[in-house]
């Protein structure tokens, strides 16, 4: 089966949504949502701590702009965000918000009725727009309803396998009805890809279950450059066991970070911002306390942990601001915040890098776009600040939709060999999916994929060097060569969940290989990317974006000037 | 405790004629949810089982299920907690059709959410700012926007089972939202997509669907509002 579509739109996540919201008010009669899960089950429901804008809102932010949320996003990237993005989005940021509000967000409310704000890490204000502590939930379901009002088409639970270019232009899609098992192509004037981070490469994750980064490895398998992809973001506080993040809101409100000693232990490595540092910062703070023999269970399984206390904010603040915190802590680590200190480690949360694209989505194929998570406008450079990433889905998911539909509204129907293109593209999965169930067996690809989860996270891990990235990469590499052994086992059509793991597989292996290799090459320490070896940052040789390109024999880097033009590097200090 | 049964529903609809049970046996750990269980048989026992999941933190909704006599998200259960004697038993969400195990057909019940029209309505223009609320209105709606649409409360229900109309209480949580949120001024017309014998009037006050909420939504107390808002409306006590 062919479905055609002017618009296509891949991931029911906030990017995708708002992108198909933009096309479809600009004038495109026929958008449709691909999404592997019915929309509002995508990872954006996840997101808990708030939204960034400077709404100047709070009692003691009444001064804050624009400018100075750039300024903090851009510090907070250590200087490799692109400021004229990061200009685009701290603008864009007042506007989407209150579009979200008139569109029924319930945001959490001041006393006055404005929408409510709170303190951040890295940020100077309390900018953080926030709905208690569910604010992805809150803002994906209204986007959802949104779609719905406007009856824009869903196609759920089908899965996108390939992106067909040709001559350099997007012509299509092949996809699988994960219901039924059915292949089928899909002819796009334009598609976009939202598909989401890559956080399930790495063990000790905050994601959901599904964030293989499928999307990013499609479109690198298909030769869109990918851009930055060794800065990933460790949060400093997933509870410990299961990796569940507990918001960066919980520090936002007053709570405490502590060692085995009960000391405020921020006080020695960000003394003036403490527990509200930047992300970076703070991870590799509670990671130190953790390797020096201050922190908890430090030669127990699932590894050491440092208190987020939170008991003197009181139930009431506790059950007014942070309630899902308590409920996931009652549900998920038998304790109660208000009566004991929550165990909490880094862990692997937000994918930088990602679809090299421009601030209008565009990447170097003509008619494929990028938005949210798996693309890398950039933004958030070799850091991400929190509550700069729901931001980002709605301030870039709108501009690409935009440039979606001018770009159709321009004549550019589809490719004139897409049909051709888009029949051998068949033809090349349904050779694939044969190879796998016909492999050899003699690998096992769950395993392989812990083995790949676990190398990633402590070879590139919080703290790297040459020594650790360079065994991390050949092992990368060795999985590779193995990953041709594995097969799927499963020859059933209809929700073959053993096929869809062991196709992604292949990504993930690729994908690590691209973070690897990419932190290998910096010898420098940026953000998210700190090097025992190279402590510094070096502006002078690395304050540039790393751009890895996919060839047969493995990756290919490139590097490319970093866009400055308001604020010159200067040293970071929280 | 080493090990523990998972006996789970099976049927695909390539191979069997019937749906049946079958009984693996699964090494535990301490914490072990019934969610990680499944997640075990597939990648070690058996690569054709089948069920949805997403984030594993009960915020998502992809993971209800009948498990042990309950209607719960297999991600926020524990295994030790849904032990009937050694043996956890997992079944699909009744009153909609199997696709395959544990994933069941739920176009009925997205259908019927948009049904109620689940989006802000206000034609006023836009103001430059935000809409303002005061805490207190903005409370009026807490619980139900914890709403995670993950079924479990509409297969909980009897009245849904014996009607293929009724919205169900997903739907009219939805609705009851909307309807006492200052922002919306379509209060006449939720009344209108709700008050009626396959809306509100269904309802028979079980409290099932309280029972199954993993979010802790009083779905009955929110019908029951609706239902006095029509009465009120058509007693000429309200004015929409």
């Amino acid at each position: 089966m062919q479905l055609n579509h002017q618009v296509v739109i891949v991931g029911g996540g906030l990017a995708g949504l708002r992108a198909a919201i933009a096309a479809h008010d600009s004038g495109v009669t026929d958008v449709v949502i691909i999404s592997q899960l019915p929309p509002v089950r995508s990872h954006s429901v996840a997101a808990a701590g708030g939204i960034n804008g400077s709404l100047a809102n709070h009692p003691n932010s009444k001064d804050d702009n624009w400018e100075k949320h750039m300024f903090d996003t851009v510090k907070g990237s250590d200087f490799l965000a692109d400021q004229d993005a990061a200009e685009v989005m701290a603008k864009e940021a007042v506007p989407r918000i209150l579009e979200m509000e008139h569109w029924g967000c319930p945001f959490s409310r001041n006393e006055d009725g404005t929408i409510a704000q709170r303190p951040f890490g890295g940020a100077g204000y309390p900018r953080t727009c926030y709905a208690s502590d569910k604010t992805g939930h809150a803002l994906l379901h209204t986007m959802y309803q949104q779609t719905r009002k406007r009856g824009i088409k869903v196609l759920q639970e089908y899965v996108v396998l390939e992106l067909v270019v040709r001559d350099g232009r997007a012509v299509g899609l092949v996809a699988i009805n994960f219901l039924t098992g059915e292949l089928l192509t899909v002819k796009a004037n334009a598609i976009l890809f939202a598909t989401g981070g890559a956080g399930k490469i790495y063990a000790h994750s905050t994601n959901n279950l599904l964030n293989t980064g499928l999307g990013i490895a499609l479109a690198y398998h298909a030769g869109v450059p990918i851009k930055d992809m060794e800065f990933i973001q460790f949060h400093p506080t997933g509870l410990w066991g299961t990796n569940i993040l507990m918001t960066e809101g919980c520090r936002g409100e007053g709570g405490y970070l502590v060692n085995n000693l009960g000391e405020r232990f921020m006080v020695k490595y960000a003394p003036k911002a403490m527990e509200l540092g930047p992300r970076d910062i703070v991870a590799r703070s509670i990671q130190t306390e953790i390797n020096e023999g201050r922190g908890f269970n430090l030669s127990g399984p699932g590894g050491g942990y440092v208190h987020l206390d939170l008991r003197h904010l009181g139930e009431a603040k506790i059950d007014d601001r942070l309630p899902e915190v308590r409920e996931i802590c009652k549900n998920f680590a038998g304790l109660d915040p208000v009566h004991t200190p929550i165990p909490v480690q880094p862990s692997q949360h937000y994918t930088m890098g990602g679809i090299d694209t421009n601030v209008h989505g565009e990447t170097q194929v003509a008619g494929f776009y990028a938005a949210g998570e798996c693309a890398c406008v950039s933004v958030h450079g070799a850091n991400r600040l929190g509550g700069n990433s729901l931001l980002d889905t709605i301030v870039f998911g709108k501009l690409a939709g935009d440039h979606m539909a001018a770009y159709v509204a321009g004549g550019s129907g589809p490719a004139a060999n897409a049909d051709a293109a888009l029949a051998d593209a068949l033809t090349h999965i349904q050779q694939k999916i044969t190879a796998l169930q016909n492999g050899a067996g003699t690998e096992d690809g769950p395993t392989l994929r812990v083995e790949l989860q676990e190398t990633m996270f402590h070879h590139i891990g919080v703290f790297r060097d040459e020594t650790l990235m360079a065994d991390g990469l050949a092992k990368v590499r060795q999985l590779r060569e193995r990953y041709k052994q594995v097969n799927v086992r499963h020859t059933g059509k209809v929700y073959n969940m053993d096929l869809l793991q062991q196709f992604e597989l292949k990504g993930m292996i690729d994908v690590a290989e691209a973070i690897a290799a990419g932190a290998l090459a910096r010898k420098e320490s940026r953000g998210s990317h700190a090097r025992r070896d190279f402590t510094e940052r070096d502006d002078v040789n690395f304050l540039r974006h790393t751009v890895a390109s996919y060839t047969p024999d493995g990756v290919k880097l490139d590097y490319r000037p970093v866009t400055i033009t308001r604020f010159q590097p200067e040293a970071r200090k929280y | 405790m080493e090990n523990f049964k998972l006996r789970v529903f099976r049927y695909d609809p390539e191979t069997d004629a019937e749906p049946r049970y079958q009984t693996f046996t699964v090494p535990y750990r301490d914490g072990m949810t019934v969610l990680e269980a499944l997640i075990s048989v597939l990648e070690k026992q058996d690569s054709s089982l089948a069920f949805r999941y997403s984030c594993r933190e009960a915020i998502c909704g992809s993971c209800a299920m009948y498990i042990s006599g309950a209607y719960v998200l297999a991600c926020r259960v524990q295994v030790k907690d849904a032990l009937e004697g050694d043996t956890v038993t997992v079944s699909p969400l009744p009153h909609m059709k199997v696709i395959k195990d544990l994933v069941v057909d739920m176009s009925k019940f997205w259908a019927n959410y948009e049904r109620v029209k689940p989006w802000l309505i206000n034609d006023a223009p836009e103001p430059e700012r935000e809409r303002r609320q005061s805490p207190a209105d903005r409370a009026r709606y807490n619980k139900e926007i914890d709403c995670i649409l993950c079924g479990a409360c509409f297969a909980a229900c009897p009245s849904g089972a014996k009607n293929e109309q009724y919205l169900g209480a997903h739907a009219l949580v939805w609705a009851n939202r909307f309807f006492v949120d200052s922002r919306d001024t379509a209060k006449k017309e939720r009344l209108e997509l709700t008050a009626n014998e396959y809306g509100v009037f269904r309802c028979h006050t079980v409290f099932n669907c309280v029972e199954a909420c993993p979010k802790h939504i009083n779905q009955t107390e929110a019908i029951q509002n609706l239902k006095k808002a029509a009465m009120a409306y058509r007693l000429g006590l309200a004015r929409y």
